[in-house]
């Protein structure tokens, strides 16, 4: 196709700029709400311009929420760390177990092994309500209610499909000669598998722990009904803000952005590795 | 010094043979090519030997030890694959340094290395990763990291498949040196009659899971153990009519197309047969314009001029087709024209009709 034409290069500068408003715009229209203050949200019309405040920061992270009613106390930084220790330890786990599942799916075939595949894979639609009530009735009998070890092993559930599945695709995508080639040079099938698989499937395995960082990151209801404030991560912890003094968008706003940063950090610095290495020109196609 | 023996290998995958009751002996320094058609059994068979997968029945020895069951590791079996299987994420270098068994230091693997890749006319392009090498780098890279942990049995499998056709040639001379450096039994598929001519010392005709003939190159071309072998080798491949023998005056005769043709004074066997197949080589064809003794009248149906030799398409009286082909000087041919076919009596073959193996040879199957 020719984009050279002038006709083009202008309708294509507009219509990327449309798509770009569409798609950032949430995120935009946050950012400028989490330097306002309540009254400047609300008011009727909206303005473009505004005198940016620090408050609803200062505020997060010194943990006093001041509303109408008096001072309030959040403990929104806790909630932050929570979600951080939670979802790494998730992913962690998830690769540990994952990892060497998805190899196992990927290069031998055994009895009911699509059957158990399949039902790893079912967990992901499986409403986690469903789950919710047995389990926490199970956690409390186990001991395991309110712990950190609890909420990582039910966000298993989460993680621990989407890495084997993802995973699985790309080790199915790694040609077994190589392997094969690497053993007959006197390697055990260990050293094939940690010094040949898991770098070759490096990108997949890149994405998937990414993926399943953002989801557990994301997830409410287990948290919610598994874990007391101490352990609870941010998206439990936001409820703090619906006040009686009514709705502190602005610290919402500043809440949603913090609480967003890590993960997106992490999506733009893994995105070199999810790209490097696709085409990998090793065996002829 | 180790000696690689199959003996009686079968392997089947479902209904289908890939290795049926098959023997082979391949001694130190040799270097025996495994030819046939594709779909024949060669890659499994290599995969059996390397411990990719393990035979139904038989067994497999190295240097008189059976490794059935032994993990690839501990086969001391070097392999060139096909699609080359270089570990893309590391350099030539360290593809090459991957194949030494032994643990050396950093400085003498690097010396090692150093040596091979100049022998395979490498050494420019060992900090290039897999996808920055040509086809024909990568192969001499495969090749190179097959060889350099000097292996008692050497597997290539088609490695010069994916390059082009000048490298083909050029590999086609320097292998033989190549492999007989060390004193590896070694063990070569190709798909490639000439390749196989070219390089082994002995080929090993594959077809279906049985090894249907064994032995030096001239010996096949010249005396295929069947049909089916003889139909392999050669380009344009075989002449074949189906004849009836008959033993008059103290040779033999057949009927081809109604012209009667003196066979030579081959074989006794041949009489007690009956029916048989004539297989004459296109290039032991002669064409003259003129009719005579043992003459068989043709067409000229058609004439491919392929520089060095013509090959022209045949058609005899009754319909039967030949293709002959002919130094391009001879220079008589031209499409349509009737002219008159001989052969010498030493260039005739004859199989059995019914088992297909050659009339003269003792009736058993090959085996080495």
């Amino acid at each position: 196709m020719d984009h050279s034409g002038l006709l083009g290069r202008i309708f294509r500068g507009v219509a990327l700029t449309l798509v770009l408003v569409f798609f950032m715009f949430p995120i935009v229209w946050i950012l400028m709400m989490s330097f306002q203050t309540n009254e400047q949200i609300l008011r009727i019309p909206p303005r473009l311009l505004f005198e940016p405040t620090l408050a609803n920061y200062e505020a997060l992270i010194s943990g006093q929420l001041r509303t109408a009613a008096g001072n309030l106390e959040i403990s929104f930084m806790r909630n932050l760390f929570n979600s951080f220790v939670l979802s790494s330890a998730a992913v962690v786990l998830a690769l540990l177990l994952g990892v060497p599942a998805a190899y196992a799916f990927a290069r031998f075939k055994f009895r009911l092994g699509e059957t158990i595949a399949f039902t790893l894979l079912s967990f992901r639609f499986a409403p986690p309500l469903l789950v919710l009530l047995p389990l926490s009735l199970y956690y409390q009998q186990l001991g395991l209610n309110d712990t950190y070890f609890g909420i990582v092993w039910v966000y298993q559930l989460i993680a621990l499909p989407l890495i084997l599945w993802i995973v699985r695709g790309y080790f199915e995508d790694i040609s077994p000669d190589i392997e094969h080639a690497y053993r007959l040079a006197g390697h055990s099938w260990r050293e094939a598998f940690t010094r040949i698989a898991v770098p070759l499937a490096g990108p997949g395995i890149a994405a998937a722990a990414l993926l399943s960082f953002i989801f557990c990151w994301n997830n409410f209801v287990f948290a919610l009904i598994l874990a007391s404030a101490d352990k609870q991560p941010v998206t439990v912890g936001a409820l703090a803000f619906v006040t009686a003094s009514g709705i502190q968008y602005g610290q919402i706003a500043a809440a949603i952005v913090l609480s967003v940063l890590p993960t997106l950090l992490l999506a733009l610095y893994a995105q070199r590795y999810l790209v490097e290495g696709l085409s990998l020109g090793a065996v002829k196609g | 010094m180790a000696r690689l023996e199959l003996n009686s290998l079968t392997k089947a995958f479902g209904a289908v043979r890939c290795a049926d009751d098959l023997s082979l002996t391949v001694e130190p320094g040799e270097i025996v090519a495994v030819f046939g058609p594709s779909g024949s059994g060669k890659t499994v068979l290599l995969r059996m030997i390397a411990g990719m997968f393990e035979p139904d029945d038989g067994d497999i020895l190295i240097g008189g030890q059976s490794v059935v069951g032994a993990s690839p590791e501990r086969r001391g079996v070097g392999m060139a694959f096909q699609n080359f299987a270089l570990f893309p994420h590391m350099t030539a270098q360290d593809n090459i340094a991957s194949g030494l068994r032994a643990k050396e230091t950093r400085s003498d693997a690097a010396a090692r290395v150093k040596s091979i890749a100049r022998l395979l006319k490498i050494e420019h392009v060992l900090g290039h990763a897999p996808r920055e090498l040509s086809n024909g780098q990568k192969q001499r890279t495969a090749l190179a990291r097959a060889l350099i942990g000097n292996p008692e049995v050497l597997l290539l499998d088609d490695p010069l498949r994916n390059v082009d056709a000048k490298l083909r040639y050029e590999m086609r001379l320097e292998l033989p040196s190549l492999l007989r450096r060390g004193t590896a039994a070694v063990l070569y598929v190709t798909q490639d009659y000439r390749e196989a001519m070219a390089i082994a010392d002995r080929i090993a005709v594959l077809i279906n899971g049985r090894l249907e003939q064994v032995a030096r190159p001239d010996e096949i071309y010249g005396r295929p153990a069947s049909v089916a072998v003889a139909r392999l080798f050669g380009d344009p491949s075989i002449n074949l009519a189906e004849v009836a023998p008959c033993v008059e005056q103290g040779g033999v005769f057949a009927d081809i197309s109604g012209s009667r043709v003196r066979l030579g004074p081959v074989d006794r066997h041949a009489e007690d047969d009956g029916a048989c197949w004539l297989g004459v080589r296109p290039d032991d064809l002669l064409i003259s314009a003129a009719a005579g003794e043992g003459g068989i009248p043709a067409r000229i149906v058609a004439v491919t001029p392929m520089h060095e030799k013509a090959v022209m398409l045949l058609r005899f009286a009754d319909g039967m087709e030949w293709l002959a082909a002919l130094p391009s000087e001879a220079g008589i041919a031209r499409a349509d024209e009737d002219v008159f076919v001989r052969f010498a009596p030493e260039a005739a073959l004859l199989f059995d009709r019914a088992t297909g193996l050659r009339v003269g040879l003792p009736h058993r199957r090959y085996a080495a």
